[in-house]
């Protein structure tokens, strides 16, 4: 076992464990998207990063894949990292406005408008599909074509994979697209609805659902002025 | 050819080819690296070769190709030996002469040597060529001697006996030793202390290791690798050698980029001679350490230079970097402990062993130790590569060793560090060169590239240009680079296109910030430096596009092309070549461009000789 | 197009021992043979090599080494390396896209000149550097370019 701390919290871990799963088994809430904890990590989002302290150093690393050591003192949300997470979810919502969980993600922040002009992509390229498709479906047919702004999630030569099985385990991973925005036409302006309403389905569910499909509901509240989107 | 099996062999060897080689038998090295190959060497070469022939002096006169000699800007170079006499910018035509003139009657041709431009004054001496003067050349200086695809030209001078010694007299942490106390830092781009490097590999645990040799070189701009690998190979080749003794290592890469035809064919010939002689392969020279080195050619991807990205590649896969929490010398390639140094350091390697750590600690200044070689090009008059002591001034490289600007254009800017670097500016120039100082200003040494700029260069087109660099070359798997680097093009394109404002240049550099702190590699790391040097030393400059002028008149949205005409004589070129149309005017009369068909392109300004169009 | 002759780069994979890191050796070689990499080509290497067939398309797609459609006689490199970039490359480009009605990366449809762009020949000292097929040009200019797509648009016929 190591012994690190957390936020000030002194905790212990298995040897071999990363930072996000000893913080996130106790409770502590670091955010992530191309993170799953069946499949291998990745790296690739970077919301996941947080300061650590080494020897007297600070720097700061993607907790989904920096080992625990003895003695590692760790910060999940300074300054910083809050920033930096900010300005990733606002490049990633400038690629994909729709997205209702990216939109939830960027709110927490403090997010409110987007910088960037919008463009009308569905895919944040985290890799969970290529990742599901190759370690738990063991099929191999999606994976990353080309670099840097022309990189994307294909099929062989974009056509259907003769390995494909149609199992749709792709769809279900995707954390950018499982959930759309039922506004109006995206603008650069976040309604921060979710900070403050009170989710209708929890008048007839036990469970708020939408986790599993967005109701829409919080767009027609008017509780903090912006009157829907 | 004989196996060498022992030191003993190696120095019987080379004595014979010393003794055999008359020193006073004239020699005609001909330049052959690939800058002077765009310069149609090869005939030079064959011109000699007929020549010599056809006066019947082949066995009496040899013809040599060697690598690089640095001074490219005015090749094709040939230097006549033993005397040292250097001929620049020579054409096939010229062979004739030099070999009735020069070999036969022992008479210069002066129209061929190198004047000073200032002076007027000739130099006939390679040795007194003011190019040279101030630089140290311990690595490229070996390249006038040695054709890269004969090993015993390298023996002849010393090759391989830094070899011997460590084989027959050092143990494995005794030459981490030497290397630890010479100081020699790597020279791919980041600094890292040599020694420690190799003493981490060696510790690591595991039975196979790889020693690697980084020859992607993809900075645009530098091409000092390249020369070292085509001049030179078996320099490299004898450092890695002794490396993987030190690490304890048996097998070694290089992998080399795509983009060097030439630097691959001569390796893979001085590593077959190598082997052939018993300097890699088992038992090498006579002791039971082995080693083998296999090249790997890169696939056209600037990131393959960062060492997580290259290794992938080795493996065959993409080039994706990873994070390197575990570093390469622990689980490297094929995550085994893998020791990865740049074509220049390697080469350091075997004259640290035979001139001592003492004479290479000599040189340079308290952190920075040895030699650097740069690529000395843009805007200056001596481009070329210059092999230089650390701790030199920029200035000194500029304007003594470079000749300063050309076309009596003032002084802007100089990049270095390539992508990965900053802009360095005219009031920085008494900056002593090292590792510490570059980075403290916003730069970093980087592989050696040095880009002149000059009063024409537009700082936003520069930190745009690097912005769409590193996206085509970003690998595209973090968010923070490819978005990031997308999203700062973005601004910078609105900038120059006039479509900018203050409240896009604040967010400009709250971008490049969370870029350069949050993304995976290196590159994404590093891709702020051009956008946030420019911003700091030529701040003014991007405010002037905010206002709608670009004041090097380069960006075409803020510039118009007019004709003086006062100036103008009516000779109609520019009105010929205009590919759009867009000039009118009679002959003999002066002429007027139409600016809503003007698409700035230029043509007209570079076509007129009058000096009758101007940008504003 | 038709079917592709698969003997040429059986015959290469077997030099290599079908070994799966050589894959981007043994794709440049078959680039070398065919003048680009057909679909079939790749499909090939991937079950010869016993890769799942994304990963050979994706490492075809990521290297700018490699061409998935066929080359024209003639290949216009313009080099944008930095110091031909302060030296007027773009505009070297920028005409040389005008006057062939391509883009860099596209073949002209008389299957005549594909336009690139490389980062950086390592000369220099010519710069701005074009190079058509082996020949060198530099001191590049945007009026030269009229001329020097003239002279192989004429040694094409001749």
């Amino acid at each position: 076992m190591v012994n690190l701390i957390i936020d000030g919290v002194k905790v212990q871990a298995e040897e071999d464990t990363t930072i996000l799963e000893v913080a996130r088994f106790y409770g502590i809430d670091i955010p992530a998207l191309c993170y799953h904890e069946d499949l291998s990590p990745y790296g690739a989002c970077r919301l996941c990063t947080v300061e650590i302290e080494e020897k007297g150093r600070k720097r700061l690393v993607a907790s989904c894949l920096y080992p625990v050591k003895e003695g590692l003192r760790v910060r999940t949300h300074t300054a910083r990292v809050v920033n930096g997470r900010r300005m990733i979810l606002e490049l990633l919502l400038a690629r994909c406005p729709n997205s209702k969980t990216l939109q939830d993600m960027a709110s927490k922040t403090g997010l409110q408008r987007i910088r960037f002009k919008p463009e009308d992509n569905d895919c944040i390229l985290c890799g969970l599909c290529v990742r599901m498709c190759a370690e738990q479906m063991r099929s191999g047919a999606l994976g990353f074509i080309g670099r840097g702004d022309t990189r994307e999630v294909v099929t062989p030569f974009r056509e259907k994979s003769e390995v494909c099985r149609s199992c749709g385990a792709c769809m279900y991973i995707c954390p950018a697209m499982e959930l759309q925005c039922r506004g109006i036409a995206s603008s650069r302006d976040l309604c921060n609805s979710c900070l403050v309403i009170s989710p209708q389905c929890l008048e007839k569910y036990d469970q708020v659902m939408c986790y599993v499909e967005s109701c829409g509901g919080c767009t027609g509240i008017d509780k903090i002025g912006k009157g829907g989107k | 050819m004989v196996r060498i099996r022992n030191c003993s062999d190696l120095e019987g060897l080379r004595r014979t080819i010393v003794e055999g080689r008359d020193q006073k038998k004239p020699c005609i090295a001909v330049c052959s690296g690939t800058g002077c190959q765009a310069y149609e060497c090869e005939k030079v070469t064959e011109a000699f070769l007929s020549e010599l022939e056809r006066n019947k002096l082949k066995k009496r006169v040899d013809v040599r190709r060697t690598g690089c000699r640095g001074f490219c800007q005015r090749g094709p170079i040939t230097v006549v030996y033993p005397e040292g006499i250097f001929y620049q910018r020579v054409r096939s035509e010229d062979a004739k002469e030099i070999v009735f003139e020069t070999i036969l009657n022992k008479r210069i041709v002066d129209r061929l040597l190198y004047t000073d431009p200032s002076s007027g004054q000739k130099f006939v001496y390679e040795k007194d060529v003011p190019f040279y003067n101030k630089q140290i050349r311990i690595l490229l200086g070996n390249n006038a001697f040695v054709d890269a695809t004969k090993i015993e030209d390298y023996i002849a001078i010393g090759g391989y006996s830094a070899l011997a010694k460590v084989l027959s007299e050092m143990k494995p942490e005794q030459v981490i030793d030497v290397i630890k106390r010479s100081g020699l830092r790597g020279r791919g781009g980041a600094g890292f202390p040599t020694a420690d490097k190799w003493e981490s590999c060696k510790r690591a645990r595991g039975d196979v290791k790889y020693v690697i040799c980084n020859a992607d070189e993809g900075d645009p701009g530098a091409y000092m690798n390249r020369s070292l690998l085509e001049g030179n190979p078996h320099s490299i080749i004898e450092g890695m050698i002794i490396g993987a003794y030190a690490i304890g290592s048996n097998e070694g890469y290089v992998y080399v980029r795509h983009e060097y035809p030439l630097a691959v064919k001569n390796l893979t010939i001085a590593l077959g001679q190598a082997k052939e002689y018993g300097f890699l392969g088992k038992d090498i020279l006579g002791t039971s350490f082995g080693f083998d080195v296999k090249i790997r050619r890169g696939g056209g991807a600037f990131v393959c230079g960062e060492s997580t990205a290259l290794m992938a590649s080795i493996e065959g896969k993409v080039g994706e970097p990873r994070a390197k929490y575990v570093h390469t010398t622990e689980k490297g390639l094929w995550n085994r402990p893998s020791n990865l140094n740049n074509v220049e350091t390697w080469a350091n390697v075997p004259l640290i062993i035979l001139k001592g750590r003492d004479w290479f600690s000599g040189i340079g200044t308290k952190k920075s130790k040895g030699t650097k070689i740069f690529s000395l090009v843009g805007k200056i008059n001596n481009t070329g590569l210059v092999e230089v002591p650390m701790g030199i001034t920029l200035r000194e490289i500029i304007y003594d060793i470079g000749g300063g600007i050309p076309d009596g254009k003032e002084f802007k800017a100089v990049q270095t560090g390539g992508p990965s670097g900053g802009c360095i500016p005219e009031k920085l120039l008494s900056l002593p060169v090292d590792f510490e100082k570059l980075t403290e200003v916003g730069s970093m040494m980087g592989s050696g590239g040095m880009i002149v700029m000059d009063e024409s260069t537009c700082m936003v087109d520069v930190a745009k240009y690097f912005l769409n660099f590193l996206l085509e070359e970003s690998c595209g798997k973090c968010a923070p680079c490819r978005e990031g680097i997308k999203r700062m093009l973005e601004i910078t394109t609105d900038i120059s296109s006039g479509r900018g404002d203050a409240e896009g240049l604040k967010l400009l550099e709250e971008l490049a910030t969370v870029v350069k702190d949050f993304s995976l590699c290196g590159l994404g790391q590093t891709a702020s430096n051009p956008v946030l040097s420019t911003v700091h030393y030529f701040r003014d400059e991007y405010e002037a596009h905010l206002n709608g002028k670009c004041p090097a008149g380069v960006c075409k949205a803020l510039i118009e092309y007019f004709i003086h005409e006062d100036k103008c004589n009516g000779c109609g070129l520019c009105r010929k070549n205009c590919p759009q149309n867009a000039i009118t005017g009679e002959p003999k009369k002066p002429h007027a461009i139409v600016s809503e068909k003007c698409i700035k392109c230029g043509i007209c300004h570079e076509s007129c000789k009058f000096e009758a169009i101007a940008i504003t | 197009m038709g079917t592709v002759g698969l003997e040429k780069v059986d015959t290469i994979i077997s030099s290599y021992d079908s070994d799966r890191s050589s894959l981007i050796a043994i794709l440049q070689d078959a680039q070398a043979e065919y003048g680009y990499l057909p679909q079939d080509v790749l499909k090939r290497v991937a079950v010869k090599l016993d890769i799942p067939l994304i990963q050979v398309f994706g490492v075809a797609t990521f290297f700018r080494a490699f061409r998935l459609k066929p080359k024209g006689r003639y290949l216009i490199r313009v080099c944008l390396g930095t110091a031909c970039h302060v030296r007027g490359a773009p505009r070297v480009l920028e005409e040389t896209e005008r006057r062939l009605s391509v883009k860099a990366g596209e073949t002209t449809d008389d299957g005549l000149f594909t336009l690139e762009t490389v980062n950086c020949l390592g000369c220099c000292a010519l710069g701005p550097v074009t190079v058509v097929n082996d020949e060198y040009v530099g001191q590049m200019t945007g009026s030269k370019v009229a001329s020097l797509l003239k002279r192989y648009a004429k040694k094409d016929k001749g």
